[in-house]
């Protein structure tokens, strides 16, 4: 157990650095999301599953979600896709 | 034209001429005429600011050209140079300032800790006896600290407020609002068989299982919030596969504010005595039940049912108002 523990705070360093160093937002934030879910697998082992689940919802589900629709009103998802449709559109 | 005197719109002479000519009265005539002069002084002198200012300007250029390189040079090299130092000086000095304070923190669960006082010992043994729940945790929010949970409900109400204010688009302006949806499904597909299949499926479990983490927060961990979330979640997914003409069925702006209004206005009317004074814990008139039955533990499921509504409602429509604007 100790040493799912040790593995599980090391994907979490390896998240939490790597969503700053992400050059995609796009990819940055299901970094994030992942760093949620590893976030409450250790609120498991802590023992405290209210703050689990409600950190699985929130943090990985809604939080994300709601980025992502921030993305794409910015425009900046799938950006490769917009450069390849606007010939056409105009 | 001479010019003859400076007063000479002023003379008797003049006033007279204008007399017999019948023109306007004297003095205000003579006063427009006074005041043409002084727009055209006014001018001359804009005309004077104005060369000396070009003057100036060209020298100004000239420098300017001769640093005009500069900021895309050598001005830029410096900047990153100086704010890569100084944001990695930042960095390093805050993840001392935390390393330090983690290292003074007590020793993981020891018993002389300061958080093992009798405050959380009174919670531990005495809770279930006291509110009737299972779940120590939620006896604990939703009943010795109704009040902290009330504010948390408010706090996520008034998110959604702003939010409806910065981002709602006016239901009168037919073209934003048109242009809104139109521009809602751009990079998606309009209705994807493999998500509504899925949909179909996933949803219900969802809204059951946020049905169940709300009615069983008294017994088993969960409460209000997680199943709201859980229930906003699926409502998300829902919307998305669906689109919004579906979920506008069952779910509109009016909706929102009333679940939302009714739900704290419950909660605070429910567990005013309680706050009113001064949240002690006093005697309730509703039995708490046997602790481990579903229907116990006194106020704490209905107060359960509320929080779950509002995070519910809070989440979907924060998900709405993100994507079109509205509800």
């Amino acid at each position: 157990m100790e040493f799912f523990t040790f593995i599980l705070l090391t994907f979490l360093v390896v998240c939490a650095i790597s969503v700053c160093l992400c050059k995609k937002l796009l990819t940055s934030i299901v970094i994030f999301m992942s760093y949620s879910v590893i976030m409450s697998m250790i609120w498991i082992i802590l023992e405290s599953p209210d703050l689990a689940i409600t950190e699985a919802a929130v943090g990985a589900g809604v939080t994300s979600v709601l980025f992502f629709v921030t993305l794409k009103k910015i425009h900046a998802m799938n950006d490769r896709k917009e450069e390849e449709d606007e010939p056409t559109q105009r | 034209m001479s010019r003859l005197r400076d007063d000479y719109e002023k003379t008797a002479w003049r006033r007279l001429v204008h007399f017999v000519n019948g023109d306007k009265e004297a003095g205000e005539e003579a006063g427009y005429a006074v005041e043409t002069e002084k727009t055209a002084a006014r001018i001359r002198e804009e005309f004077f600011e104005e060369a000396k200012w070009n003057r100036r300007k060209e020298e100004t250029d000239t420098i300017v050209s001769q640093y005009a390189e500069w900021p895309e040079t050598r001005g830029v090299k410096y900047f990153s140079r100086i704010y890569g130092l100084l944001a990695a000086v930042l960095c390093v000095s805050i993840i001392v300032f935390l390393l330090i304070t983690v290292a003074n923190l007590p020793k993981f669960g020891n018993a002389s800790n300061p958080i093992n006082n009798e405050v959380s010992e009174r919670y531990i043994e005495k809770g279930m006896e006291e509110t009737g729940a299972v779940n120590i945790v939620a006896g604990m929010i939703l009943d010795y600290r109704a009040f902290d949970t009330l504010g948390e409900s408010h706090v996520l109400f008034i998110a959604a407020c702003c939010v409806l204010i910065l981002l709602r688009i006016d239901v009168k302006d037919k073209t934003k609002k048109e242009r809104a949806e139109e521009n809602d499904r751009i990079y998606e597909p309009k209705n994807d068989a493999i998500l509504q299949y899925v949909a179909r499926i996933v949803v219900p479990i969802v809204m059951l299982f946020g049905i169940y983490v709300i009615f069983n927060g008294h017994l088993s961990p969960g409460g209000g919030f997680s199943g709201g979330a859980i229930i906003g979640a699926g409502l998300i997914l829902y919307l998305n596969a669906f689109g919004f003409k579906k979920t506008e069925r069952f779910f509109t702006m009016k909706t929102f504010s009333t679940i939302s209004v009714i739900a704290l206005a419950f909660y605070a009317f429910s567990k005013c005595y309680s706050f009113f004074t001064g949240a002690n814990h006093l005697h309730s008139i509703i039995s708490a039940g046997t602790p481990g039955k579903l229907i116990s533990a006194g106020l704490i499921l209905p107060l359960n049912i509320c929080v779950g509504m509002v995070v519910a409602c809070t989440m979907y429509s924060f998900y709405a108002l993100f994507r079109k604007g509205g509800m």
